[in-house]
This record gives C-alpha cells, structure tokens and sequence, in this order.
C-alpha cells in the first residue's frame, strides 16, 4: 500500500487513510474528491455522480474497488470443519471454485456479520466480509489445531465489475470462456507472470463479476479492463451508487439492515438470521454450528421482526420512516432501515424491520421529506413485496446475452 | 440399551456423593476413576513406606446434610468432636491461640474483638448458608423457581436488619487486610484469620475479590469454620462415601482413566453418549457426569469443536493456576515447636499479613517465595493408621507457590524450595530436620499430574467474584447442566466450589433427578 503521507515527519502518519492498489488510477477519476473511508482505507463516495454511476451499472458496467473489504484464507485439514462450526450454513458441501454466502452468529444466535466464502481447494478457503473479523475467526479456531489463518486483506488486489456489459468487457480483455462461468463460479487465468482469479459476484444484483490479482499486477490489469472496457461504458462507481443497486437487489448492509453483534452495546439490539429474513442460510441439518440452538428456538418461536421489501406509494423516500398499523399512525408497527426512488423499477422501494405479526396487514409509513428547507409530512401506504425488486434474467444466465 | 444410566467422571468426593444419591434413586451409576485410589485431592497416599498423606488435611465445612442423606457414620465415618485450635506460630514462643469460642495469647482489646468478629461472620455466613446447598438461577430465564431462589437469597439478607445487611454488602468483597485492620492490633492473629479467605486461591491480603466470600462459605459445617481431622482421618471420610456409593448400587472402577467424552452427532443436534478410557474401551450411558475441572472436561475430554465459540473461550480463559504446594514429611517422632506443649494445633507460620503479602508478591511474579508461609498439621497425632507406630506425618499447606515459575520446576527449584520450608519449619521447631526421614514436596504443577486437575487447583477454577454462584464456572454451565445435552459438571468447579464439601455433587445429583 502506497501513503500519500509517507513523509517522516507527518504527525499524523499512522492515522492517514491507506491507498488501496487501484488508488493511482482511481484518484484522478474521481473528479469531485468524493472520498469517505472503509476499514481504513481513502474510500470513493462516488467518482463523478452517485446517479450516473448507478446507471452505468444497469446499463453498461462499471467498476468497484474492493481492497477494503476483509480476506481471509483459511487452510489445513481442519479448515472445513472450522468454519462449518463458525457459519450456519453447510460448507462441506460446497465444490472447489465455487462461492456461497454465508453469515455467523455468537452463541446466543445474533449476527456477527455476513460474507462470502470461496472454496479455492480441498482445505483451502477464502472468507471475505465487510468489518475486520480476525479476532472472531481466532476464537473459533480454539480446539482445531490443524489450520492456519491469514489475513490476506492487503495481499490481494480485488475489483468488483458490475452491469450488462461486464461479461463482454472480460471477453475483449482476452478471458476466453468466461461466458460459461456460472454464477457463483469461480476461474483463474494467466495474466502476465500472475494468476487472475474471476469469480461471477458482486453486489448489485445483476450480472457480474469479481476480478482477484497479486497487488504487483493490479495497475496492469485495471489499464487492460479499462482499455477492453473502453467501448462497453465502463466507468468506476462508489458507495453511493452500490448501495442504490443493492437495496433494488434486495442486499443487506451492515449499520443499515443489521448491527454487528459483537458491536452493539444494548441487549438484542442486534439481530437474528431469521429476522434479516436469511432463514435461508440456516442448515440445522448440521448437527453442530454456533448458535444452533438458540436460532432452532428462534425459528420456532418465530422472530419477533421480519426483514420486509416494501413497495411504497408516491415517490417520496421513507428513510428512517417509522412503520404504523394504519394510517392515523397509533401504533408503530417497524421501522425502515433503506429507502430510495427506484430509477430503474420506478417505484418507491425500502427495506424495513417489521413485526412479523403485522405483516399480513396494513403497514403505513410516516415519511417525512424536505423542499427547499421546510419539512413535509406524509402518510403513505405500504406494500409488502416477497421477490427483489431487481433481479433480471442476465443475473443468472450462462452464457449471459451478448453485446 | 445403555447400561449405564450415568457415568461419573472422577471419585473425589463431589463424584461419589452425585454417585451416591443417583444410585439411591435408582439409577445404574458407573464412577471412573483414573488413579488408584477414590477421593481426588483427598485420596490418601502412601508417600513413604508405612507413612500416608491427603492433599486435604482437615476438614472444616463439609456438608452436614450430606453426612446425614448418605448415613456416611453408618458407613464408617466418625466425625471429629472436636475442631483443632488455630495457633499463629510465634518464634518467640508466644502464641496466639484460636478457637471457636475464643482467642488467647492477644490484647484484652483483640480478645472481645475477636467474639464481635465471630458474631458478625457468624451471622453472614448463616445468611449465606441456604444458597450453597442449591442450584443457581439461571441469569434471563425468569421460571417461579430460579425467581424464588433469588427472591429467598434478597429477604435473607434482608432479615439480617438494615445494618447488619449494609454491613455484609460492605465487606463481602473487601480485602481481608481491611477487614482485620478494622477489628484487630495483632499481627500474627490478623495473618491468622487471613489464612482461611486466601488459601487455594490466588489472592492476598491486600486484594479485594472473594476472600470474606471464601471465610463465609468455608464456615458451613459442624465447627463453624473450625478445621477438624475426623476420627478415621480423611481417609475414612472418603471411604465413607465410596461405601455409600457402591451400597447404593454404585459401580466404582479405579485405574480407568477417561480419555474421550463421545459426542454423538445428527440433525437432531448433538448428545453426549458414552466415555473412552485410556486402553481404548468404550462405555456407553444415558448421561455423563463430570467430575473433572471444567477446562479439563470441555477442552480435552469433549473438545472445543463440540462447543460454541464464546462458551469454548470463556472456558478456556477460566483462571486454573494453584498456588498451594504441598509438603509431606515422614518424621522420626513427634516434633517439638517452641512453646508448643503438644503440636495437635492448625499452626500456621506467617507472623503477619505482609508476610502472606510479600510471599504473594513472588509468586505472582513467577517465582516460589523466599520467605514462604504454610498451615500445617500432625495429622498422625490423631489418626494413628497414617504412620507407623510412635512415628508421624507433617502434613503443610505453603502458599504462595506458581504452578509454572519462571524456568519451570526443575530438579535445583524444587530442592531450593524444600530447602527453603525445611529452614523455615526448623526455626519454629528446632530440631525436626534431624526427625525427617523421607520428604515430599508436591507443586501445583505435580498436583496436576498426580490428580489429573488443571494446574494443581485446588478449586478447580479459581473461587472469585466473576467465578462464583450462577457464573461458576460460567454461564450456560451454572446450573450443571451443560451446552451438550447429556453432559453434566459436579466437581468443584461448579457452584459453590471447592474444598472437602460436598455441594457440587449434591446440587448436581439434584439437578439430574428434577
């Protein structure tokens, strides 16, 4: 990692924010110096405009840098039986170069966080996830002795390819057979003196892609996406308009949808599986995974909140909206925890905690909105939604349609 | 078909007593036992040719109502009529003498402190004492029964009086030192009464935690906190109870050590089945009783994979270091200490709190102290059997000693520090190195390896404030009861804790039949 303030005698050395291995070629890009921060990182809000990003990555592609994001390898004889421990989800199962998502829970059953895991060999898996996890991981190591973890973090220069147009944009760049790659796959090519490891995710709910590469190769290969991308619209995109794509998607966000368990301070302020609506990911087939059995207590109790898609009238976002029964908004039913204007649905989309109770009823949201400094109030019907609000069909299809 | 219903883990005396009452219900009972012999720390050994030794040389707050439950005089034990009186070695001969009733050899002012500070111990560990013999509530699970325990422990303190109630949550954790400055002037009695609150755990006197904790709960029992050596010794204590055990039905198998607590594994979770032993036998049960510490039986015998992540580390963070070692001495005759008339006392050699404080310091530093002080006794004077005829045992408790000091215990550490106690007990009864015919010193560390207890611990798991009542030896394992279904704890690492008592094993024997 490179610092713009490596000079010795900058005080402030230590707490500048890292460079993440693209920063050469996204720092002049990012036209606005739209920077926030992510596990320490100089992190772009967006390059030029939150919404143009957006529509890059529905209508041709755009990239995303993800060096921030946490990486993990985990490897060794114990490393299957180690995590299939820590996740609910069974990981034996999964297939070398294949990638499943996954969460993990404390003892009593709330989220830690969620994360993907790539199975790279027999005992060889990567973990990836959004807060630094290394302490987690350790704990859980205790009593599987044959492992090691790494944290691979810096050692990997990762970039997210997103939109309709990525699998064309790979395909100028020369991956011959990435068309057959199926979602949730994973493959590896040369390039250069390096191995180029492709796997078919990301975080926008369409098609795409996430590109892995020794830091030395990293500027090399963003000039070669970049040149093959030239005529397929890429453009890079920031937090802002990831976080548009994924809420259209249907994807939870930390410090949004849940709050890390290890990190809340009150009492079951944190959540369950079940209550972020990912009951999904919980095999209680397994015999043994942590939390199983407080989550095989919360699945029949049945949560108290439920994770919800709603639909919302008019065209006013609900953020932070509070969730009533009716429409006199006496008794508070939810809260919702995202909310936007819909560009490509074209509809007013959020995601909200709601009492599961209440959901075959009527949900209304108080909204509150601005015009030019005065506060509006609004009341506005809700409409509980089961599938995301943005799945097209290129998402899944191998080959996907071409360009 | 099992054919066991339980397996007991262990025969020291919380396992034969679980074992015990189990049997007598009914149950088929199998109690394993690695050594040779039943009782654990208690168990009495053959150190020399003629000449035995317990870990455990006196009994002070064993559970009455065990004794009477298991009729254990019936079955040969005879309790002793008398506790030993408590006598702070002084070299200049002038002693302080301590009883139940009384202290002698201190000031008039010390002498009718010393009746207020029993009166008040007294009264607190009166309040206490209900809650010892009981499981704890489980901290969040607000049934009418774990309420009742926690409404019942509120209305006992309350009913000490407004006072004596503000009294008690006062002291309940204060240092010992504070506690003896604020009653006494002399030294070697404060060092005295100290030494109940702070043997087997590692506190000293300057250290607030849980040593009133441990001077209440040690005062259970007939002598009210008095040390006693039954009729029969220990020995005939833990025969008592291995008799006990076996007329109830209970098998007992000794040199079979466990290995390998089996975890069946399904979709419908997970069950604890059956032990492996050492030679490779497996023995299937409907439940397995544990008797070991709680690090030994989560961590080696289940293993950490079995558990959850946060339960695993917190076991594994379990404070299990002792610092008690262990001095047996086989003696010629009876020694003589200067201005003892018969040395048939508890003595203890620190002639003031620094002395426990300054032996603290070293140890916690990684090393055994230089001026190390010790409660002995002359168990043989009245159990006659544990030495041949007209000879005796010395039988010394020395704190502070590391399980694991700096460098280890090798062969020159080990003599250094019998050395060391020789010159010590030799200034007080000059002499007696001419008595020794055949010395054993055990360190926590060989405690651990001769009784199978993490770190020679004496309790298990150290008895402290965040280790006790409903978090002994952490939650989720409270109330003996553990995260594998089919698994139980009993020993002392379980509330209410350690030292020849009996509770973890009857509160355990309870929560199975419920």
């Amino acid at each position: 990692m490179t610092s713009e303030a490596i000079a010795h005698n900058d005080p402030f050395a230590g707490e500048r924010l890292k460079h993440s291995h693209f920063h050469e070629r996204q720092a002049p890009m990012n036209l606005r110096d739209a920077w926030s921060s992510w596990n320490g990182f100089k992190f772009a809000d967006y390059y030029y405009d939150a919404e143009y990003e957006y529509f890059c990555i529905r209508n041709t592609c755009a990239t995303y840098g993800i060096c921030p994001m946490q990486k993990y390898m985990i490897s060794g004889p114990d490393a299957v039986a180690m995590l299939d421990r820590m996740v609910t989800r069974d990981v034996s199962k999964l297939k070398v170069d294949r990638v499943t998502y996954v969460c993990w829970c404390t003892d009593e059953g709330r989220m830690v966080d969620d994360g993907t895991i790539f199975r790279l060999g027999e005992d060889r898996f990567m973990l990836t996830c959004g807060s630094p996890c290394l302490a987690w991981l350790r704990k859980s190591c205790l009593g599987f002795d044959d492992l090691s973890v790494e944290d691979m973090t810096e050692r990997y220069a990762a970039l997210s390819l997103q939109g309709p147009t990525s699998c064309a944009t790979l395909l100028t760049m020369g991956l011959d057979g990435i068309e057959n790659l199926k979602p949730f796959g994973v493959m590896h090519f040369p390039f250069n003196d390096a191995s180029l490891m492709v796997s078919r995710t990301g975080f926008t709910g369409d098609l795409g892609y996430e590109l892995w590469i020794d830091p030395s190769q990293a500027i090399a290969m963003w000039d070669a996406l970049y040149a093959a991308g030239e005529h397929h619209g890429i453009h890079p995109y920031g937090e802002a308009a990831t976080n548009m794509a994924r809420l259209e998607a249907g994807f939870i966000m930390p410090d949004m949808e849940f709050s890390e368990a290890l990190k809340t301070i009150h009492f079951q302020h944190d959540q369950t599986p079940f209550e972020l609506n990912l009951g999904w990911l919980v095999d209680f087939k397994k015999p043994h995974f942590n939390g199983r059995r407080a989550l095989l207590e919360e699945r029949d109790r049945g949560p108290r909140y439920t994770l919800t898609k709603l639909d919302i009238e008019g065209n006013k976002p609900a953020e932070g909206a509070i969730l009533y029964s009716g429409k006199r908004c006496s008794k508070e039913i939810g809260y919702i925890t995202s909310a936007m204007w819909s560009p490509s649905v074209k509809a007013n989309i959020a995601l909200a905690m709601v009492e599961t109770s209440m959901l075959d009823r009527e949900i209304w949201a108080e909204i509150y909105y601005q015009k030019e400094l005065r506060y509006y109030r609004k009341v506005a019907r809700c409409e509980v939604k089961d599938k995301p609000f943005w799945a097209p069909a290129r998402a899944r299809a191998t080959p996907p349609p071409a360009f | 078909m099992n054919s066991y219903d339980t397996i007991v883990i262990g025969a020291g005396h919380n396992g034969l007593i679980c074992a015990a009452y189990l049997a007598k219900q009914g149950q088929r009972v199998l109690v394993l036992e690695a050594s040779a012999a039943p009782g654990g720390l208690a168990s009495a050994r053959e150190f020399h040719p003629g000449f035995k030794a317990s870990v455990a040389h006196t009994i002070s707050h064993f559970s009455p109502r065990v004794v009477e439950d298991l009729q254990l005089q019936s079955h040969g034990y005879q309790p002793a009529i008398a506790p030993l009186p408590t006598i702070g070695l002084n070299l200049d001969g002038e002693h302080v003498v301590i009883g139940v009733d009384g202290v002698t050899g201190v000031s008039d002012d010390d002498k009718s402190s010393y009746l207020r500070y029993r009166a008040a111990m007294q009264k607190f560990a009166r309040a206490l004492e209900p809650f010892w013999m009981k499981t704890m509530p489980r901290i969040g699970n607000n049934s009418p029964g774990e309420m009742l325990t926690f409404g019942q422990l509120g209305l006992r303190l309350r009913r000490l009086g407004k006072e004596d109630m503000l009294e008690f949550l006062r002291v309940a954790t204060l240092p010992m030192r504070d506690l003896m400055d604020e009653y006494f002037d002399n030294k070697h009695l404060q060092a005295a009464l100290s030494w109940d609150g702070l043997v087997g755990s590692k506190l000293a006197p300057r250290s607030p935690n849980s040593a009133v904790f441990a001077l209440l709960y040690r005062m259970l029992g007939d002598h009210n906190g008095g040390h006693a050596i039954p009729g029969t010794g220990i020995e005939g204590l833990i025969n008592a109870l291995l008799n006990a055990a076996t007329a109830a039905g209970a098998q007992v198998r000794l040199n079979a050590p466990v290995t390998k607590i089996c975890i069946s594994q399904s979709e419908d979770g997970q069950q604890a089945t059956g032990v492996e032993l050492a030679d490779g036998e497996k023995i299937t049960a409907t439940r397995i009783v544990s008797c070991a510490d709680p690090q030994r039986t989560f961590l080696q015998l289940v293993g950490a994979r079995y558990l959850e992540i946060e339960f695993a580390n917190r076991i594994q963070r379990l404070r299990c270091e002792g610092y008690v070692a262990k001095l047996h001495l086989a003696l010629g005759d009876v020694p003589s200490f200067v201005g003892v008339d018969r040395p048939d006392g508890r003595m203890i050699i620190a002639s003031e709190p620094d002395a426990l404080e300054f032996a603290f310091d070293d140890a916690k530093y990684g090393a055994a102290s230089e001026n190390p002080v010790m409660e002995l006794v002359i168990p043989s004077l009245q159990d006659a059997s544990m030495a041949p005829a007209g000879q005796h045992v010395l039988s010394a408790n020395v704190m502070y000693v590391p399980a694991s000091p700096k460098g280890g215990w090798t062969d020159a550490a080990r003599s250094a520090l019998l050395e060391r106690l020789l010159t010590t007990l030799e200034r007080h009864a000059p002499g007696l190195r001419e008595l020794v015919l055949h010395a054993e010193l055990l360190t926590p560390h060989d405690l651990e390896s001769l009784h199978h207890v993490t770190g020679g611990h004496w309790h298990h798991t150290e008895f402290a404030v965040d280790q006790l009542l409903m978090m002994r030896p952490t939650y989720e394992a409270a109330q003996y009861g553990t995260p594998i279904p089919g698994l139980y704890l009993c020993g002392a690492g379980s509330h209410p804790g350690g030292g020849l008592m009996g509770g973890p094993g009857f509160n355990a024997a309870h929560e199975i039949l419920k």
